[in-house]
């Protein structure tokens, strides 16, 4: 059983079974998004989807839609809190576009510049994370690690190989790989792997490729991280 | 390594190889080595057939699990308030030293490590510490000296003095619940002579609420459990008790075992479920004995196991699982997790345990103080047990009640009872604060001491803690703070990132380098943890600051220095790296130099 909710004051159908965010996305409304991915189950936990329902925050990529809810999305109080949640993410790992081969690719940093957060207002964690560079073809600098588990999930849902995993809790979490030695060398993880290639941010980077394409010239470059997922679906 | 191996394969084997109970297989492992090391997670991994990533993950989510050598002597300070208030750091600090060991490390040669850890429950006899798991209570200078002796002298736990390692009950006034004499198996015949549809009703009646702190209607949950689709339902009870300040569920678990597995055999009764888990803090550890005890005296007499007091078809039976240091275990979802061996994050909810809980089955999860009155339910008829209390909070509460007061101890009481009521009870001199309902609880001032413990006004899982004239309500919230930001599980943004930026601030605050614009940013992340968390720990983490804040505002204003905006990004520390690597640590060499001349 479908129905209509009102998003942002237009209507928007849906089919049973569909959540918010699905729905609004068919309809053509983005919702921004970060651990959120079109081929993967929902996560909830990066909370960049929050939305006002009925006056409450609910995740809308995890909440089904129903008949006759009022969703309150692109306002200027969502989209504060959606600015602190991203500078949060900013203050807690190392992120230096500038020098980062993921910049104009990178969907933290594209979410940004749509949202317009303009500096970090918080104090900065500068977590000590080393890079792990022994696998081949592979990079991994875990300094830009935001915690969505795309990785984790597709290395174990689609490569069926769990390479990755979160240890610790809270602030001191951190991703590590399946490898007694810790290194990414030491497990089965290849570059075709799905996990290989699902990375938002920069942790995940191929070797031998860095910067062929100039920044500036890149995916979010040319347009906004809302062209780029209604568009191509990403 | 061969040996750490060896003692992770008999843990893995004793529980048939099955995923399920990697919390209890790390567990157990770490018993025999002392902490885990990375050849026994290997082996582990390789033997349920797990990624080794996911058995790392599992080790490094609880508090109680080291992947890293720790002292043969494992102490650890409750790190509480009321612990502190009762002076556990200068305890600490006067063990450290007499052991020769820095908080949070390891003492040549290996004998001990000392760390603080959250409440371990024994607010109304610290201070107290956890020895190699076990609890140890009424900590003082005398007992500290005795203790180092004992570490230094390789003194196994068992030749400690047994005093040391007493739990007193101090149950200090007694209502329904802690009054009566039970004879196990009653509650039981007098369910099943209702019949379950009967029985329910009773419980419908009764209007009983859950004892945990949401205040959900227990009759609708287990309604809801029986209608699921599914046969192989599930009843667990919370006895993860980590909220700061309570530990009823403790007194309840030494004294009134029988009605808390009686009360799981009702909901069993009512909702056809056959498998039953008590889900006990690692805290609670040293009660793990006397529970198996009366499990195994229950199933001697039928009261569990198959055919249950000759009823054809009511097979129930009841599993303990200990936790290891983790108070989002306590959140329902994140209990189901941690219970099939997972980290214990909180699950998406819909959907509800009721239909998908315990491995994907319909499960009940209700607290042990729930659980306990449906037996009082069973034996009076829904009726008797909604005469007492008030209209939307029926029968009584167990209060935990702890700090600045004479006689602190479990209270039992109807609902409805009024905060000073409770205070006069408990000898409470120069009440300033009562913190109800511990760290994620409400903040009570004077003015409000005529407010009622109930869930439509002062709502509360148990812990009543009382703060008199001397205390400062801004180090209690700072307390709370630290405690949350050591308990998020870390999964989403606004918790992970938001407790940890709380405490950086309350911490800034306390050191006297607070500016207007740090409270405008407090209140704006105490706004966001609210609105925007996954789960309860995150919305109610800033709970202690926002009460504080609006009802004892000096306590902070007074904090501040006089600009609007002072740094948190300490530019003269910065420099200290660059004074060591010129040696120089001259006047000119700081940043205020200049102030000073």
């Amino acid at each position: 059983m479908g129905g209509k909710f009102l998003f942002d004051g237009r209507p928007v159908p849906f089919e049973e079974g569909q959540t918010i965010l699905q729905a609004a996305r068919a309809a053509g409304h983005y919702i921004p998004h970060l651990c959120w991915h079109p081929d993967f189950p929902p996560h909830g936990s990066c909370k960049l989807c929050i939305v006002k329902v009925g006056g409450r925050h609910v995740s809308s990529c995890a909440l089904p839609a129903r008949d006759g809810m009022e969703v309150e999305s692109n306002t200027p109080e969502i989209n504060g809190e959606r600015r602190a949640l991203l500078q949060m993410l900013f203050v807690e790992g190392n992120h230096f576009c500038p020098s980062c081969e993921k910049s104009g690719n990178c969907q933290l940093q594209a979410l940004a510049y749509e949202l317009d957060m303009s500096s970090a207002r918080f104090a900065h964690f500068y977590p000590d994370r080393p890079v792990d560079a022994s696998h081949p073809d592979v990079l991994l600098d875990f300094n830009r690690c935001i915690f969505c588990e795309l990785c984790v999930r597709a290395s174990r849902d689609v490569d069926h190989k769990g390479v990755f995993a979160l240890t610790d809790r809270g602030i001191r979490k951190h991703l590590v790989v399946n490898a007694e030695s810790g290194r990414l060398a030491d497990t089965d993880f290849a570059v075709s792997d799905r996990a290989a290639d699902i990375c938002p941010v920069g942790v995940i980077l191929h070797k031998r490729v860095g910067f062929a394409l100039p920044i500036g010239e890149r995916k979010y470059d040319e347009a906004s991280i809302c062209t780029v997922a209604m568009e191509k679906g990403e | 390594m061969q040996d750490a191996e060896r003692i992770a394969a008999q843990a893995v084997e004793r529980h048939r190889r099955e995923p399920s109970q990697l919390l209890q297989i790390l567990v157990e492992t770490q018993d025999g080595i002392g902490h885990l090391p990375a050849a026994s997670l290997t082996r582990i991994a390789d033997l349920l057939d797990l990624p080794r990533s996911r058995v790392e993950g599992v080790a490094g989510f609880y508090s109680f699990l080291y992947t890293e050598p720790v002292g043969r002597y494992r102490i650890l300070f409750s790190d509480n308030i009321i612990d502190r208030m009762l002076g556990s750091r200068g305890l600490m600090e006067s063990l450290c030293r007499r052991l020769e060991v820095a908080p949070g490390e390891v003492s040549a040669g290996g004998a001990a490590s000392v760390d603080t850890t959250s409440c371990t429950g024994m607010g109304d006899q610290g201070p107290a510490i956890l020895v190699n798991g076990l609890a140890v209570t009424r900590l003082d200078e005398g007992r500290v000296e005795r203790i180092a002796s004992l570490v230094r002298a390789g003194t196994p736990l068992v030749e400690w003095p047994a005093e040391y390692f007493r739990v007193d009950d101090n149950i200090r006034r007694r209502g329904a619940l802690l009054g009566e004499d039970f004879v196990p198996g009653a509650a039981l015949q007098a369910a099943m002579a209702r019949g379950r549809q009967g029985w329910l009703e009773e419980m419908r009646i009764s209007g009983l609420r859950g004892r945990g702190g949401a205040g959900f209607t227990t009759a609708v949950k287990w309604l809801a459990c029986r209608d699921a689709p599914g046969t192989d339902k599930v009843v667990v009870c919370n006895a993860d008790e980590g909220e700061p300040g309570t530990f009823k569920d403790r007194v309840l678990l030494a004294s009134q075992a029988e009605r808390i597995f009686e009360g799981m055999t009702l909901a069993a009764w009512a909702t056809g479920a056959r498998q039953g888990l008590l889900y006990l803090r690692g805290e609670y550890r040293y009660l793990l004995k006397h529970l198996r005890a009366v499990l195994a005296l229950r199933r001697a007499v039928g009261l569990l196991g198959a055919r249950i007091l000759g009823e054809g078809g009511f097979d129930f039976d009841i599993d303990i699982h200990l936790g290891a240091g983790a108070y989002v275990c306590g959140e329902e979802t994140a209990l189901l997790e941690s219970l099939e061996g997972k980290r214990g994050t909180p699950r998406i909810r819909p959907p509800f345990p009721v239909t998908h809980g315990y491995l994907g089955r319909p499960t009940v999860v209700n607290n042990v103080e729930t659980l306990a009155k449906t037996t009082l339910i069973a034996l009076q008829g829904g009726a008797a047990f909604a005469a007492t209390g008030t209209p939307q909070s029926t029968g009584t509460k167990l209060l935990s009640i702890s700090g600045d007061c004479a006689y602190p101890g479990v209270y039992e009481y109807p609902f409805g009872v009024t905060i000073e009521h409770v205070l006069e009870d408990c000898g409470a001199h120069d009440p300033q604060v009562v913190q109800v309902g511990g760290a994620s609880g409400v903040t009570i001032a004077g003015h409000e001491f005529h407010r009622r413990i109930a869930f439509e006004d002062v709502p509360t899982a148990g812990a009543f803690m009382v703060f008199d004239g001397r205390r400062d309500p801004f180090e209690m919230a700072r307390n709370f703070v630290h405690f949350f930001a050591h308990e998020s599980c870390g999964f989403c943004t606004p918790c992970r990132v938001g407790t940890a930026l709380l405490k950086g601030y309350m911490d800034k605050l306390a050191s006297g380098k607070g500016a207007k614009m740090d409270l405008a940013d407090i209140e704006w992340l105490d706004r966001l943890l609210k609105n925007a968390s996954h789960c309860g720990l995150g919305s109610s983490a800033p709970n202690p600051v926002i009460d504080t804040l609006i009802k004892f505002r000096p306590a902070y204003e007074r904090r501040l220095v006089s600009l609007d905006f002072k740094p948190a990004f300490d530019l003269d520390a910065a420099l200290e790296t660059a004074r060591r690597m010129t040696g120089r640590d001259d006047p000119a060499a700081h940043l205020d130099w200049r102030e000073e001349v």
